[in-house]
């Protein structure tokens, strides 16, 4: 009823190619928006900042450059954590070096520096494909988490290999507090996902899904093999590489390479699994999952047994119950979580008169 | 068969009553006199022994606290426990949950993790709440005047190396013999595992012995090659600065090449019995470094084995014959200059519950001498420790201790750490980090 695109006519290109061509949604993403520029700095406190909304959004961040590769182009990858830890050490070592350096010049650089290096692992994925890519990949994560722990140039000669991140000040205002690294990384994700949704629909995300459905077919219809792929090793890269910029800068403040970890790469995998391949909405909804449920069954856990159950066995508990979920929500809707959204959209539309 | 469904369902109500009660009742009546510690511990994961060792030891003793003199001058000891799994940003999330429990917010943060640590030192100085590291953590953070809510108790890695260094001389017949000797520092590859080669060089340097550092990657569960190196370097001593299971596995591997055990010396993250008895009769002979003792021999822990695990009271331990173990010593320490340090405070700002502002004072001017550790019944078990505006470490010194197969023996008295060596460079390293982070150095005269 409320969700309904009846009476909703285009009559001009421009308005059957916008990103959103439904007005409800339109209007959802600028509620969202808000809410999340106005309402949630003014309502939020300290802890839901720092440990809930700014490490969500980044690996949201992060999710979606390694959602570009796998679920648009159809490339898979274990390396995502290596390029979120090039972005890292890139942006450290950039503002460190290059005299007025801006942040966010840095970040950008920083994420220019991880697609270079994304370009350099992607160039495999022409000649194998699928799980054989994926071992090449990760390769891509050990070499970088050796190469940023083993040349100490790239920490600065710290002798614990930790770098700490430089103060953010851009325009001489400084993003210092929970609630202004929270806007900072508020707006770069939203730019960033923005830019994503538009990228995809453009001939080269058609390229992409061309080449994730059927390489060779998109081969023959002259689809460039070379140009496609390795564009979206970079793009990937690109946003891993921003997000571990953030990752440092606006969320943890020191890094070492071990933060950026086989493991983290494994959990962005798992956000683009959840959430749902190939879709924006669904890294957003992965790294909500992923990052926020264990964190609820920690509160709730503690919460709930304390006292009664030795504090070992709450933890694995968990741990087990965490597991348990992601086998449930995949049994109940493999595509992931935003496909169960897609599916609530279209029986919205019908409702309350299903045929 | 209808019943156990019935059970079942009806179990699952309760649950989710459970579930709903324990989430709006989660806020807990305040009490206004109870000092509150949080607790960010690692239950789970590759480490998990450490944790539950040493936090079983914490958490023990703030019990035993409570129950025999009912906390801290009648300030009841209130702690929760936060699952960090020893990952950075479950800690920092942890960090932010408890920051602001209890009446008067979390008295500090200990998080026996050097990357949480790392990552807590600038909001944890933000937030005016003392971040202590008992034995890891930053090096350089002894130096107060750059860091004054960051306590590296007792040693830290610098002193740790530069006591090793002596004992090695000790053993060799005094430092001037110690020149033309050839020394392997076997080291796991993490930030943890490197903090030490700069000043392994600097002494190497002055005392004219040759040392070469062999990396282990993490987690280290194969060795061969780096032994197989060891092996054809034939040094006089392997120094083993390694975590979690590399240790076992660096002791068999060197069993299977045919090293002596009793040159090797670990640190004392690899100083535990965890760390032994899995590598069985290859671990004989081995040699550790270790700032306190295992053993159940002392006052303090009669005390909790009186009052915690006695008459049906259950403590925070599963597995009591890890009672007396190193990691769980390990945890005593941990609640012994904790709780010191809030009764040093409350002797200047009065006996109730205080803020991490009021705790880091009460660190900063913590003096433990021999008569109040005998008070404590921790005399041997802890070294004398004070610190000061300048010095947050406060100790400095380290024993060495022989594992003969079934326990540690301890086989040196405390080994003074060589600050020549060591405060110039946490100096030069705090300088670099202020300079860095546009801080500008307390002056501890006017302290």
């Amino acid at each position: 009823m409320i969700y309904r695109e009846a009476g909703q006519f285009k009559s001009t290109y421009k308005e059957d190619q916008q990103i959103f061509p439904i007005r409800q949604d339109r209007i959802a993403l600028a509620a969202i928006l808000i809410a999340g520029f106005v309402l949630v700095p003014l309502a939020g406190n300290d802890y839901w900042f720092n440990a809930i909304l700014i490490p969500s959004l980044i690996l949201a961040l992060a999710a979606l450059g390694l959602n570009i590769l796998t679920g648009y182009a159809g490339q898979l990858s274990l390396g995502s954590a290596g390029f979120m830890a090039v972005g890292a050490f890139g942006a450290y070592n950039l503002m460190l070096r290059v005299p007025h350096m801006p942040v966010l010049g840095s970040f950008f650089l920083a994420g220019i520096v991880a697609a270079a290096v994304g370009l350099l692992f992607g160039l495999p994925s022409l000649r194998i494909k699928g799980f054989y890519l994926a071992v090449t990949t990760l390769a891509a994560q050990f070499v970088i988490e050796w190469a940023l722990t083993k040349f100490a140039w790239f920490s600065n000669y710290n002798p614990s290999g930790v770098i700490s991140a430089q103060k953010m000040v851009i325009l001489g205002y400084r993003f210092d507090s929970p609630v202004r690294r929270y806007v900072l990384t508020l707006s770069i994700v939203a730019v960033l996902a923005l830019a994503a949704k538009n990228l995809v629909r453009s001939r080269v995300g058609r390229a992409w899904m061309a080449v994730r459905d059927m390489d060779v077919a998109a081969e023959v219809i002259g689809i460039p093999m070379l140009r496609t792929k390795l564009l979206a090793f970079g793009v990937s890269s690109f946003y891993c590489g921003v997000a571990g910029a953030l990752w440092a800068f606006a969320y943890l403040g020191s890094v070492e390479p071990q933060a950026f970890d086989l493991t983290r790469s494994f959990q962005i995998l798992f956000m683009v699994i959840v959430g749902g391949m190939g879709s924006i909405l669904g890294s957003f909804l992965g790294a909500a999952f992923i990052v926020l449920l264990p964190i609820f069954l920690n509160v709730t856990a503690h919460s709930l047994f304390s006292g009664g159950v030795s504090q070992s066995l709450a933890s694995n508990l968990e741990l087990m119950a965490f597991g348990a979920l992601i086998i449930f929500f995949l049994a109940v809707e493999p595509f992931g979580l935003a496909r169960l959204w897609q599916t609530g959209k279209e029986k919205l539309r019908l409702w309350p008169f299903p045929h | 068969m209808k019943e156990p469904e019935a059970i079942s369902s009806r179990l699952a109500w309760v649950g989710a009553a459970c579930l709903v009660l324990g989430v709006v009742f989660s806020a807990p009546a305040l009490a206004q006199n109870e000092q509150f510690i949080p607790m960010a511990d690692y239950r789970i994961g590759p480490y998990a022994a450490g944790g539950t060792g040493t936090y079983g030891g914490f958490i023990d003793y703030l019990d035993m606290l409570n129950s025999r003199d009912g906390g801290i001058n009648g300030v009841k000891l209130t702690w929760e426990e936060c699952e960090t799994e020893y990952k950075n940003d479950r800690g920092v999330e942890c960090y932010d949950r408890r920051k602001k429990k209890g009446p008067t917010g979390a008295a500090m943060f200990n998080f026996r993790s050097t990357g949480i640590t790392y990552a807590c030192i600038e909001r944890a100085t933000a937030d005016k709440i003392p971040v202590i590291s008992i034995g890891y953590g930053r090096a350089d953070a002894s130096d107060g005047r750059v860091f004054p809510y960051v306590f590296p108790l007792v040693t830290n890695y610098w002193s740790q190396s530069t006591a090793k260094i002596r004992f090695i001389g000790m053993k060799s017949g005094g430092m001037d013999k110690l020149k033309g000797k050839k020394i392997i520092n076997l080291y796991h590859g993490s930030a943890y595992g490197k903090e030490t080669i700069p000043i392994l060089d600097l002494q190497a340097k002055k005392y004219g012995f040759t040392v070469t550092h062999i990396e282990v990657p993490h987690p280290g569960n194969e060795q061969e090659s780096q032994w197989l190196q060891i092996r054809q370097a034939k040094p006089d001593w392997v120094i083993l600065r390694g975590w979690g299971v590399m240790n076992p596995v660096a002791l068999k591997t060197a069993a299977k090449v045919g090293y002596p055990r009793d040159h090797i010396i670990g640190v004392w993250w690899s100083g535990a019995e965890e760390d032994v008895t899995p590598a069985g009769d290859a671990a004989k002979g081995y040699i550790a470094a270790a700032f306190h003792p295992s053993g159940t021999n002392f006052p303090v822990l009669q005390d909790i084995q009186k009052r915690v695990y006695s008459g049906g009271h259950k403590g925070n331990l599963e597995d009591m014959k890890r009672f007396g173990s190193i990691y769980y010593n390990r945890g005593v320490i941990h609640g012994i200059l904790n709780t010191e340090a809030i009764r040093t405070a409350q002797a200047k700002f009065g006996k109730k519950p205080l803020t991490g502002e009021q705790v880091r004072w009460g660190l900063e001017n913590l003096n433990l001498d021999e008569k109040r550790l005998k008070e404590l019944g921790a005399y041997n078990l802890l070294q004398p420790i004070k610190v000061s505006c300048m010095d947050h470490e406060g100790g400095g010194a380290v024993k060495f201790q022989q594992w003969d197969g079934k326990q540690w023996k301890l086989i040196s008295d405390w080994i003074k750490s060589d600050q020549s060596i060591v405060r110039p460079m946490v100096e030069e390293s705090a300088a670099a980090y202020a300079k860095e982070k546009g801080i500008t150095p307390r002056d501890c005269s006017k302290e």
